[in-house]
């Protein structure tokens, strides 16, 4: 008896592996560019710890893919999206790279939201030669190896790191006019240090001068004694890249010890959290750099807006919904002009964009394959975020 | 004027240690623990006053008021429940116990309602004004007048009343007050209460001052006025006011003078030399017995 059922059970699996080999043959047929559709992968944190970016992400990304099926597709193939959930996890994230490219044979992938989860799909990308876009990771080495090297498979659609730094000085010196500025910085991120850098090469270069550097400890709560030791320092501009958490703080004590001073930071800042901790009088007269805003009277951004409110309820689309957004667009212009769907050509085409219009700015790939586009300044005006310029690199 | 501004945040910050510090020597001074809980009594404390004037609409007092009362009931539980039955066992046994209960507390917290950071409502209008050229903000000023309110309170307590007379000779000899007539269940139990109203007054006045809380925010200011603590003798009472003062001062200094990363290092290496060179504190008397 037992026998007999082993029998059965062998027999179902040998069916069901043949179904299965079936089925992944069809879909390498249509990846191979012979089928009607484009597939894409999308590699996103959908659970986990970061879930709210990779789901923001994704919004944009299948608001994005619809706008173009409507049209017609690209080249009249309508583009099929392929969504993995990573987890949140890097290890998952390289799993999810490996059945995209392997099982689902996907032109490209789209993701991941973070930077350490698309750094973990990179060497998948480059052996298997698919193109791998992140729409939201900032840091350098996502398209750069720590060796120096090109990931030649690797793009991304938003700034890196430091760039916020060259704009916030730009916009210290053009726009406000400061000579001396003064930087506070969380000693503990590479994210703020290499803003802080960036920031201090180009105000020197354009003549400013830093009076004062300082740095603080994440988790910390009193910042006053450093915030009197720049007072005494006279700045006209403090430049404070960090997270809300203790930015909050700093800009409250700040105020409090009579710092009344333009004050600015980047998208770390941006969380309602941010408001809360300092207090909607003492934000006035600070600023930030970010991808975008929703605010911006720029046409593509309001079309970008509406259609993204008659889609999701009335919801106002944050920078990680555009930056999903405009990676399908990047991606998908990259597609049309290779004129086929070989890795290769998409990833010369790609790496090739020059001024294409996006709603998070103007971009062309630079070298790196890193966007060159312009950063949008907020300024905080009774706690809420008005949209102040936009800054060209 | 930088040095007079500078001067008056290490006071404002040092008030704070000095409160906690209060806790952890009185406790000390009775029944010889070092209570590691005490920093998370001060979590609880700051967290029932945001409560209290986040959702209740409480003012400032009222709010400090309900805050030392719970923060009160609080400690005496954790001594009836932790300490109480270790009293006769080793030193070693009470202290690890100590560091079990203050890692219960704050997970508890946190399973409870999540690791995430609140930002105390604005309470106390603020508005600064400008002394010799240094800006005192109405709130600080007010929270340094509170705290050392409270250090008075304490000092009349323990020396005018008969429950301060109990304390102290209870922790001159348990066993000679035991036969006096003293209940030295009780005594414990009201050094607890009222060591643990000062830090639950400290969280409030912490979260005012501060803005942001969280379930972890006793780690870092308990070890602190730990340290503060040690500083002024452990044990005696005026001790750990002074030694807060100084701590905070020192701190503030220390990052004056550019240093600001090693701010935390400053305090900690105050404990190291204190304990090699005066292990008895500022304020102690030299006994061998103590080291």
């Amino acid at each position: 008896m037992k026998k007999r059922i082993m029998k059965i059970l062998f027999t179902l699996g040998l069916l069901g592996m043949v179904l299965a080999a079936c089925g992944s043959e069809n879909s390498g047929d249509t990846s191979d560019g012979n089928g009607d559709t484009i597939d894409i992968g999308v590699n996103m944190e959908l659970s986990g710890a970061v879930a709210s970016y990779g789901q923001s992400d994704t919004e944009g990304i299948e608001l994005a893919v619809e706008e173009i099926n409507e049209d017609g597709g690209i080249d009249g193939k309508q583009i099929k999206v392929i969504k993995v959930d990573n987890k949140s996890d890097a290890a998952e994230a390289t799993n999810a790279a490996i059945k995209l490219t392997s099982q689902d044979k996907v032109t490209a992938i789209i993701g991941a939201a973070t930077s350490g989860n698309t750094v973990a799909q990179a060497q998948i990308a480059n052996d298997t030669e698919t193109v791998l876009l992140s729409p939201s990771g900032t840091s350098p080495n996502v398209t750069i190896k720590d060796d120096g090297t090109l990931n030649e498979f690797v793009f991304r659609t938003s700034y890196i790191d430091p760039f916020q730094g060259t704009v916030a000085a730009n916009f210290a010196i053009d726009e406000l006019g400061i000579k001396n500025a003064a930087i506070l910085a969380d000693n503990a991120s590479d994210y703020a240090k290499g803003l802080g850098t960036a920031f201090k090469e180009t105000f020197e270069a354009a003549g400013g001068t830093i009076v004062k550097e300082e740095a603080y400890v994440a988790k910390d709560t009193d910042f006053r004694s450093i915030l009197t030791s720049i007072q005494s320092a006279d700045p006209e501009f403090i430049f404070i890249p960090g997270y809300y958490e203790e930015v909050g703080i700093i800009v409250k004590q700040a105020r409090e010890i009579g710092i009344d001073v333009p004050l600015m930071g980047a998208d770390g800042w941006d969380s309602p959290t941010l408001v809360k901790l300092a207090g909607a009088e003492a934000l006035n007269n600070t600023f930030i750099t970010n991808h975008y805003s929703s605010e911006d009277p720029d046409e593509t951004i309001q079309n970008f807006v509406t259609k993204y409110k008659e889609k999701y309820n009335g919801e106002s689309p944050d920078a990680f919904n555009a930056l999903g957004y405009d990676s399908v667009y990047l991606l998908a212009d990259a597609i049309e002009r290779a004129g086929s769907t070989d890795s290769t050509a998409i990833k010369d085409a790609l790496a090739e964009t020059k001024d294409i219009k996006l709603v998070s700015g103007v971009v062309t790939i630079d070298k790196d394959h890193n966007p060159i586009k312009s950063a949008t300044i907020l300024e905080y005006v009774d706690g809420n975020q008005v949209f102040k310029t936009k800054i060209n690199p | 004027m930088e040095w007079l501004q500078q001067l008056f945040n290490g006071i404002s910050l040092g008030s704070i240690y000095a409160l906690i510090a209060l806790g952890y020597t009185m406790v000390y001074g009775i029944i010889k623990l070092i209570n590691f809980a005490h920093g998370e009594v001060f979590m609880i404390g700051s967290f029932t006053g945001f409560y209290a004037i986040a959702f209740w609409g409480l003012g400032f007092f009222p709010a400090l008021i309900l805050s030392m009362a719970v923060c009160a009931v609080f400690g005496v539980l954790i001594e009836r429940v932790a300490y109480k039955r270790l009293r006769d066992s080793t030193r070693i046994a009470a202290l690890i116990t100590a560091i079990g209960v203050s890692l219960l507390i704050q997970y508890v917290v946190i399973y409870i309602r999540g690791a995430q950071p609140e930002a105390y409502p604005n309470v106390l209008p603020n508005r600064s004004f400008d002394v010799f050229g240094v800006q005192i903000s109405s709130q600080s000023l007010l929270i340094l007048v509170v705290s050392v309110v409270l250090m008075i309170v304490l000092q009349f307590i323990v020396h005018r009343t008969k429950i301060g007379k109990a304390m102290r000779a209870v922790s001159y000899d348990p066993d000679a007050a035991k036969l006096m007539g003293i209940n030295v269940n009780n005594t414990i139990s009201a050094t607890f209460a009222i060591g643990s109203a000062l830090a639950g007054a400290a969280g409030v006045i912490f979260g005012v001052y501060y803005t942001k809380i969280d379930p972890l925010m006793g780690v870092i200011p308990g070890l602190k006025a730990f340290i503060a603590a040690v500083l002024g003798g452990i044990g005696i009472i005026p001790g750990a006011v002074i030694g807060g003062f100084v701590l905070g001062i020192v701190e503030t200094v220390v990052s004056a003078l550019g240093f600001s990363l090693w701010r935390d290092a400053a305090a900690f290496i105050i404990l190291i030399l204190i304990l090699i060179f005066r292990p008895s504190g500022i304020f102690g008397k030299n006994s061998k017995e103590k080291v």
